[in-house]
């Protein structure tokens, strides 16, 4: 399994020995010298984060399956409503960030799945590291693997339904910073639900009233630089909800994935 | 300040034969203040000058969707009692609140859109409160479906407390979102500091209604606590004693 090699890979990961040190109560001296100082939570979460980056990109497939599924949301509006771009202009905002949520939300199934299948999140979880800060180094990594490709993806889409290009720097940064609330949001949902067998539909449910407040700001906000005004206090609100986002939803995940795994 | 009446709430039979003793002592002036206030508000109440007696549906409306939230909060307070002592009897407080609490924001959905029809002209309008009213009934629902999902009922005990409050901190956010999406419902009339805007011949059957609300929602709950207390400890050998001992 491409999982367990490129773990094995990345074998001096110093999670596992200060996990020993950490269970056995010290260290011995060889293992004090080995290591000059213990691995911080930073450090942990900064190899956590290039793991799960190296995994995806040795499976690059499964990365552009929700670009593909935004693209293809984004073009039945079109076919569903009418080819005038007069109209799909007045919705696009709405169209690019329901399609979004949708595909962030197909995204999240591949958050903790395969960790949870291969035993990785107990390790973590044993780890004696953060697993806070784990969880946060996680989300970052699925951002960085789905939510930016989405922010660069959003404005092809967006012109695509008539918006013009001077509106484009606008859609990138408000999807970019709707998608961290997203992702941490989602974080949460997807860990809650680990061993539930097909929790698709369920994750959405719990997914999505949550993710409400992001789609009216990112909404609105892409509608404010589509029609060429100040989009400057939506993004400040999507941004509060980010930071909100980073704040707590880390906390929570760990928690629901504790749970998870008892 | 002893802390034992706290730790006695730990034990089910205790809180089993404390719940049994209590509900009466809601579900009579329930019964009492929710007789009285609907015939305070649908017969002596004077019509509404504008509304004329469609206004008269406030008198369930208003104590649904406020006791919809009540509902939400209690068992976010229980969910966390349950989170952080590791109280069983918490736990199933909070399970019991969920299909009561998702009833109450039903009832107020339906209520809210039975008024619209005559008021705005159509069933739906997409009003700021009841949209958020809207995604409380999803929360509760995802609540529940979460619950259910987990067969285990320790761990579906924990990992819905979790979503609890998660789900009470984003309550406001979610409210405050869809007010500044739209406002165009009347602004609150009832809920204001200085003097009330409605007269007291309508105001007082209103507050008994609220206050009867609450009551029937400890009397529910403290029925529906029973039943959880007794699926959860079916095993356990008080239940024999308790149960068929009469």
């Amino acid at each position: 399994m491409p999982g367990s090699s490129a773990a094995g890979a990345l074998a001096p990961l110093p999670a596992p020995r200060s996990a020993e040190q950490a269970l056995t109560g010290a260290a011995t001296v060889a293992d004090m010298e080995a290591s000059a100082r213990p691995a911080s939570a930073l450090d942990a979460a900064r190899l956590a984060l290039l793991r799960d980056l190296q995994l995806a990109f040795r499976r690059r497939a499964q990365l552009v399956q929700p670009l593909a599924f935004f693209a293809m949301v984004t073009m039945l509006f079109p076919l569903a409503i009418s080819p005038e771009l007069a109209r799909l202009r007045e919705i696009a905002p709405g169209v690019l960030w329901v399609a979004a949520l949708l595909a962030s939300l197909l995204a999240l199934e591949f958050l903790f799945r395969d960790d949870a299948h291969d035993g990785t999140l107990e390790q973590y979880a044993l780890s004696g590291q953060s697993l806070t800060a784990l969880m946060f180094a996680k989300t970052a990594a699925h951002w960085l693997l789905t939510g930016l490709p989405l922010a660069l993806m959003a404005p092809l889409a967006a012109l695509s339904l008539g918006a013009s290009a001077a509106a484009i720097p606008g859609i990138v940064v408000a999807v970019a910073v709707g998608s961290v609330a997203l992702s941490l949001i989602g974080s949460i949902g997807a860990a809650l639900t680990l061993g539930i067998k097909r929790s698709g539909a369920l994750l959405s449910l719990l997914t999505l009233p949550l993710s409400m407040p992001v789609l009216i700001f990112g909404a609105r906000a892409t509608q404010l630089a589509i029609g060429g005004a100040s989009f400057l206090a939506p993004l400040e609100l999507l941004g509060a909800l980010a930071v909100l986002g980073v704040t707590l939803a880390p906390l929570a995940a760990a928690a629901a994935v504790r749970i998870s795994l008892e | 300040m002893t802390w034992t009446w706290f730790h006695r709430l730990g034990s089910p039979p205790y809180v089993y034969a404390l719940a049994e003793r209590l509900t009466p002592w809601f579900a009579w002036p329930a019964a009492l203040l929710i007789v009285g206030g609907l015939w305070g508000g649908l017969v002596l109440a004077p019509p509404d000058y504008q509304q004329g007696d469609g206004f008269r549906i406030i008198y369930v409306h208003a104590p649904s969707a406020w006791m919809s939230l009540m509902v939400y909060t209690t068992m976010a307070v229980a969910a966390a009692v349950g989170l952080i002592w590791r109280m069983k009897v918490a736990h199933a407080v909070a399970a019991s609140c969920a299909p009561i609490g998702a009833s109450f924001t039903f009832a107020a959905l339906v209520t809210g859109a039975l008024w619209g029809q005559p008021m705005w002209g159509t069933y739906w309008e997409w009003d700021p409160r009841l949209t958020s009213e809207l995604v409380l009934l999803f929360l509760y629902l995802g609540y529940m479906g979460l619950r259910a999902g987990i067969e285990d009922t320790q761990r579906a005990d924990r990992a819905s407390a979790v979503l609890a409050v998660v789900g009470v901190v984003n309550v406001p956010i979610i409210h405050y979102s869809v007010t500044w999406w739209n406002s165009l419902h009347q602004a609150p009339s009832v809920m204001r500091l200085d003097k009330p805007t409605i007269p007291a011949s309508m105001l007082v059957p209103l507050l008994m209604m609220l206050l009867g609300f609450t009551l029937y929602f400890a009397a529910i709950l403290l029925v529906r606590l029973r039943a959880e207390i007794l699926s959860r400890e079916r095993a356990a050998s008080w239940i024999r004693a308790e149960v068929f001992a009469t």
